[in-house]
């Protein structure tokens, strides 16, 4: 359940904005607002989680036992910063990545 | 206290006809907040669920804004869903009623008529859901205590069908109605079943399961909000035609109708007429019945549904007339006339320039007497002779 998009045109297949979360929560590729980005230290992480549960849109993923962001998503607003008992995540302005792109 | 639930003919209010009215529909979830004049609504559903007559989920919320919000998620979780206020609690649910509507939820509401704040007057008037007119809701008001019985089981109906999907708000006057009791004609709870059963045969509606990661809401960036706009206001549209369908089942269910969108008195051979809408329509049938016996060839037309507004039915019934006069309950800030004046005024293209008065009368319970209904038909006759006119009258 959700829409078609059709150019510009949202077409949806329902009479109101109805969408299966799994498909097209994130479809908006908010990474591209991001001027930092949330960089996890392995070494001091523990694996708490508590920068997954904070996550506003939830884009904290799994990292084998640790965690990273989803940065086609990640709006880098530093709450994982802020909430990580161990300091294990710092935000690395966007411009000292080689790859340039905010997309990650 | 034992509960009927065969047909019965029953001396109530407006406000009992109403909570008898919602009952019979058997909702699933009513969360309402209790203010006056609709207080008996709240009181009423609450005693029928406390008798365990009427079986749902009854959510004594604490304020109007979480009452439209719980009825909103409800109705999105596939129940039906009835609620009611008035002036401050439709206000205070402002921003929850524009959501009802974008999320297509088909929440049905009785909106009892009063003043809204600023000069604080626990009186009646139109202007609560004046002010409401934009959020995207069915209105409709009814006239006498059997007519919101009728207009409310008849809006479950409309609200859910599958072609329209959208909140409807059932407005009557408070203290003329509210207030006012009646001898009302109370269905059997299983012809109501009936009449509502073509419901079930239609498609689902889509709605949330726990569980299941599906929403709606979002997605209005750029294109999918206008979009979703556009349906909305073709929705909208399809709910005229709908609502004069609904009228004409009813009448083969129950042996009553109201003419649908709008209900014409005397109005196909008149000259000139009067456009009223709620409880002052018994008043003008009054005064419109000794002027023809005057010899007068005035009309009434009833406004019945407000949103969307009946242009093609209302054009239909004004055309032809020497001059239009339009009774407002309420007031049109920045036009200096009657809201629901502006609103017939903009038919011109469809009906002719002919001239229309604007009346305003019934502000916070001031007597809409027959006398001022004659005062009015003067107006409109005078100026249906070529005279000058005022456009807009205050009365008394």
């Amino acid at each position: 359940m959700g829409f078609i998009k059709e150019n510009e045109k949202h077409i949806f297949e329902t009479e109101a904005s109805w969408s299966d979360a799994s498909e097209h929560l994130l479809c908006l590729d908010t990474g591209d607002w991001r001027t930092e980005r949330p960089v996890v230290d392995q070494d001091r992480c523990n694996g708490c989680g508590f920068c997954v549960l904070y996550c506003p849109p939830q884009c904290m993923l799994a990292d084998g036992e640790y965690f990273k962001a989803d940065l086609a998503y990640c709006k880098g607003c530093g709450v994982c910063v802020k909430e990580c008992p161990k300091q294990a995540i710092k935000m690395i302005p966007e411009g000292e990545f080689a790859d340039d792109s905010a997309i990650g | 206290m034992t509960v009927q639930l065969d047909k019965q003919s029953k001396v109530i209010t407006g406000n009992a006809a109403a909570a008898y009215a919602a009952m019979l529909c058997r909702p699933d979830v009513v969360a309402a907040y209790p203010i006056t004049p609709q207080s008996e609504v709240v009181e009423q559903l609450a005693r029928f669920h406390a008798n365990g007559v009427l079986d749902c989920e009854y959510v004594p919320v604490e304020g109007e804004n979480s009452a439209q919000n719980v009825v909103c998620g409800a109705s999105m979780a596939g129940g039906r869903t009835f609620t009611a206020t008035s002036s401050y609690g439709l206000v205070y649910m402002y921003d929850a009623l524009f959501n009802t509507a974008g999320y297509r939820a088909p929440v049905v509401m009785v909106n009892v008529n009063r003043e809204p704040p600023g000069i604080h007057a626990v009186c009646s008037g139109q202007q609560d859901m004046i002010s409401t007119r934009d959020t995207g809701w069915v209105q409709l008001i009814a006239e006498s205590c059997q007519e919101i019985l009728d207009t409310v089981i008849q809006g479950f109906r409309l609200a859910e069908d599958h072609d329209i999907q959208l909140p409807v708000m059932i407005n009557y006057d408070g203290y003329y109605l509210s207030y006012l009791a009646e001898s009302v004609e109370i269905p059997a709870i299983e012809d109501v079943d009936k009449y509502l059963e073509v419901l079930k045969s239609q498609p689902q509606r889509p709605r949330l399961i726990p569980g299941q990661s599906i929403g709606c809401g979002s997605h209005g960036m750029g294109m999918g909000y206008v979009e979703l706009r556009r349906r909305h206001m073709d929705a909208m549209e399809r709910v005229k035609a709908k609502v004069d369908d609904i009228d004409a089942s009813f009448a083969e269910s129950f042996g009553r109708s109201y003419g649908g969108q709008v209900e014409t008195y005397r109005a196909e051979d008149a000259d000139i007429v009067l456009v009223t809408s709620g409880s002052v329509t018994g008043t003008a049938r009054t005064v419109v019945d000794a002027r023809r016996e005057a010899g007068l060839k005035v009309g009434l037309v009833k406004l019945r549904l407000f949103r969307p507004f009946p242009v093609q039915q209302l054009s239909e019934a004004l055309k032809g007339k020497k001059a239009i006069g339009v009774l407002d309950r309420s007031i049109g800030f920045g036009w200096n006339c009657g809201p629901i004046f502006m609103e017939t005024k903009a038919l011109a293209s469809q009906i002719g320039i002919v001239p229309m008065l604007s009346f305003i009368d019934g502000l916070a319970n001031m007597d809409i007497t027959k006398e001022h209904i004659d005062t009015m038909i003067d107006a409109i006759y005078d100026a249906s002779q070529g005279k000058d006119y005022q456009e807009t009258t205050w009365l008394p």
